[in-house]
């Protein structure tokens, strides 16, 4: 067990090297609230392996393991086929991976897990770009931000995990976001309680990546919700909730505006990104009600 | 700078173990990142703990009955300033760092 | 204890069984599929009380069975060729997390060009990797190394995981008489599963293969290279208590007909047993030949095969893969930096790769120009020696522009 060298209100260590006003730090605090001491976490490498520790320094107080940057999915139904061996049935096994280890080079272990229905929470943090390494582009990367692999702002689309999640027909999966903290934890909740694979797909404001004063973190997790960039909804059994409906967006640019990611846009490409997301919003989620029709 | 809590763990028996595992619970002196520092309005706080709650360092705690009731730990406090913008008052306001 | 017939595979699976494995990840690759496929029968007949995860790829079947031993379970799998090399990685975090897994590798050339058929090629690209590896030499073998290796591995002293290898066809799918031990014997040889180092548990919680910094990595991996280095002694008396329980002796390398040598040949894997026949045969010649049968290679066992080539004054070392780009195949370069000191000569031989047959010609061939090269008859030797024709002019192709 650990040896506690320094105390902490939660599970989570006070002093992690998360960058100032990283929206992982926050996810990771609240996922630890509702999960518990009894879960055992996969962490790839990524930045939320500054959670993991460096040498015989740890950041959590629970059991976990760090493996490779492609099977956090795989290494997780590892732990739950033991646990299922042991007939463990209460312990949480949780797989904790950023976009690039979920939706690039993990998709596949992922959708292997899925596939076979093994219980396994997993939660997605997603801040659109390979930020640990340096920002460079991901799959989850949205069009026309800038990255150091994409300069020129990206020109394809941002991969759709929930639609891939939703073809595995899993239990439970959701997006969610930092604006609203009750509703984050109320899906992991529900995530931690599916009773096979979970998928919470967290939005994260990334200070570093996405070039903006830290401070504003929690605010443009609310205005990516509030101008349709970030969806927000449940599918849940096979029943869809959109947990944002709204007649009216907010104007593109209380988004992308304060981000240096958009500033090689001009004008122009602004107003036109501005209305592909705003075309988006309402065509995905009139979509998602069609969907939600059985 | 306040002093970093330090708590010897119970006396249990250590024993050795091979390969790459992390043994310790540890916390950085992250207080040292600040350049600014949020200050708080007492007098206007309304004791909502929105800042404590979407702090990601978990350092803000609210204590209702004290009159600095907005307790900040400034040891890991690394001054991203996220309670002065989600503050529905906005009574906090980040101030140069001065040592 | 029964004979029964089982070809290689048939072997590996049982031996799984015996061993009371707990997670089975399973991905099938020829020619190692019917080992999934008797391991999954095993689990739905009740044979076997097993977790049997069918993952979607090698590199997912090697990660959940290294971490459900760290959850504490006995887990396995099992590979070949490609599927290994796409273990690779992963190979690293199970030796490096000293993970004790077992894994048969039924040894197939990887592509390209593409073979379905044996060659050592892929488990020797993974050799490196902190991994113990036995060869087998026919199916009674796979079945006990299989059960020792799990002795091994899982003693305090290694805590290492380990390749059982065995070739491709040769011995997979070959029928032969195996004498298949009691379960309650293999229960007290092997025991249960305890993770004696590191684990996954809540109730007692640590965060395994956290970032390691410069000044600690050299130190881990010399705890590896420490373990290694126990392996032979634990080797010996795992062997020795095998041969007492279940009446069949192994050795780490065996001698066979050496002492008195002009020539031997190191070799591994199901050619071994050719290899004696053509020793026998040319001992009734006059010719005084040997074989140096290595079962294991890793770790290198560098004084057992000092002893067992002694004083021969030419060796030939076989490779069953190619080592492109070094001075020859892999256990050439271990024989001959072992024997660096030594009076001997040492040649390479390359060959029996893609499913190529080694015959009884071959092996002659091999022992006769050995002895050749002794008495001065031929200054060079034939490294590839089974290559047929031209090489470079097997195929045309009309040129259209």
């Amino acid at each position: 067990m650990y040896d506690i060298k320094h105390e902490a209100k939660g599970l989570v260590t006070h002093g992690n090297s998360a960058c100032a006003g990283c929206g992982l730090e926050l996810i990771m605090r609240k996922t630890m609230e509702v999960v518990g001491p009894d879960t055992i976490i996969v962490i790839p490498p990524g930045c939320a392996a500054m959670f993991s520790g460096f040498g015989k320094e740890g950041g959590l107080k629970i059991a976990g393991c760090q493996m490779n940057l492609e099977n956090t999915a795989a290494c997780a139904s590892g732990i739950r086929a033991a646990l299922n061996a042991q007939g463990n049935t209460h312990t949480t096994v949780l797989g904790f991976a950023g976009d690039g280890g979920t939706l690039d080079i993990g998709l596949q272990s992922l959708s292997g897990m899925f596939e076979r229905g093994d219980r396994v929470m997993y939660v997605c943090y997603d801040n659109e770009a390979y930020m640990n390494t340096g920002v460079q582009g991901s799959s989850a990367t949205p069009a026309s931000a800038s990255t150091t692999t994409t300069p020129g702002g990206k020109t394809s689309q941002k991969k759709d995990l929930m639609m891939i999640a939703m073809a595995h027909r899993i239990p439970y999966a959701a997006t969610a976001s930092l604006q609203n903290l009750n509703d984050l934890k109320k899906k992991l909740e529900k995530a931690k309680n599916a009773n096979g694979p979970s998928l919470v797909h967290v939005h994260t404001p990334c200070p570093t990546g996405w070039r903006f004063n830290p401070a504003l973190s929690i605010e443009l997790a609310r205005a990516a919700v509030r101008t349709g960039a970030w969806i927000l909804y449940e599918y849940e059994n096979g029943k869809i909730t959109i947990n944002n409906k709204l007649t009216e967006l907010a104007e593109i640019d209380t988004y992308i505006g304060k981000q240096g990611r958009f500033k090689h846009l001009n004008a122009e490409q602004k107003t036109e990104l501005g209305k592909q997301i705003k075309d988006n919003y309402f065509t995905y989620t009139s979509m998602l009600e069609r969907m939600s029709i059985h | 700078m306040e002093k970093q809590q330090e708590q010897p763990m119970k006396m249990l028996k250590k024993r050795n173990v091979l390969g790459p595992v992390a043994t310790d619970f540890t916390a950085a002196n992250t207080g040292n990142w600040r350049i600014e520092r949020p200050e708080v309005d007492y007098s206007r706080c309304s004791k909502c703990r929105t800042c404590e709650r979407y702090c990601p360092t978990n350092v803000i705690e609210i204590r209702p009955d004290d009159q600095e009731c907005v307790y900040i730990n400034f040891d890991y406090c690394k001054g991203c300033g996220i309670c002065t913008n989600v503050c529905p008052r906005q009574c906090i306001q980040l101030i140069p760092e001065v040592r | 204890m029964a004979y029964v017939m089982l070809d290689g595979n048939m072997a590996a699976a049982e031996a799984i069984k015996l061993a009371r494995v707990k997670v089975i990840s399973a991905y099938p690759i020829t020619p190692q599929s019917s080992v999934p496929e008797m391991l999954a029968d095993f689990v739905n007949e009740g044979k076997m009380d097993a977790q049997y995860v069918r993952v979607e790829s090698e590199h997912s079947a090697l990660s959940v069975a290294t971490t459900a031993a760290m959850a504490g379970s006995r887990a396995a799998t099992a590979t070949a060729s490609n599927g290994l090399a796409l273990m690779h990685e992963v190979l690293g975090m199970t030796a490096g997390n000293r993970v004790p897994i077992v894994m048969p590798v039924v040894n197939r050339g990887i592509a390209a060009p593409w073979t379905l058929w044996c060659e050592h090629g892929d488990s020797m690209c993974e050799r490196d990797m902190g991994w113990l590896q036995f060869y087998s030499q026919n199916v009674q073998e796979i079945l006990d190394l299989i059960l020792m290796a799990y002795r091994v591995c899982e003693d305090a002293r290694v805590l290492l995981p380990a390749m059982v290898c065995l070739d491709g066809f040769f011995l997979s799918h070959s029928m032969q008489k195996v004498d298949v031990p009691d379960q309650t014997l293999v229960d007290e040889f092997i025991g249960e599963f305890k993770n004696k180092n590191t684990y996954l548990d809540p109730n007692d919680p640590m965060f395994l293969c956290d970032l390691t910094g410069n000044e600690e990595y050299t130190e881990m991996r010399y705890q590896q290279k420490v373990a290694l280095d126990a392996v032979p002694k634990v080797v010996e008396e795992v062997f020795a208590e095998f041969n007492k329980k279940f009446g069949r002796s192994y050795k780490i390398v065996e001698g066979y007909q050496t002492e008195d040598a002009d020539a031997v040949l190191v070799a591994l894997g199901s050619m071994c047993g050719t290899a004696k026949y053509v020793v026998n045969k040319m001992r009734k010649e006059g010719k005084k030949v040997g074989l140096v049968k290595v079962t294991m290679f890793r770790p290198f066992p560098l004084s057992h095969i000092k002893k067992a080539i002694g004083n021969a004054p030419v060796v030939g070392v076989f490779d069953r893969s190619t080592g492109l780009g070094s001075l020859g195949g892999p256990v050439w370069n271990e024989v001959a930096a072992a024997m660096r000191r030594s009076n001997c000569e040492i040649y390479p031989y390359i060959g029996g790769i893609g499913g190529r047959d080694v015959t009884v010609e071959n092996l002659e061939g091999i022992f006769n120009e050995l002895l050749d090269l002794k008495d001065g008859k031929k200054a060079e030797n034939t490294t590839w020696f089974d290559l047929k024709g031209n090489p470079m002019e097997i195929r045309q192709v009309y040129q259209n522009v």
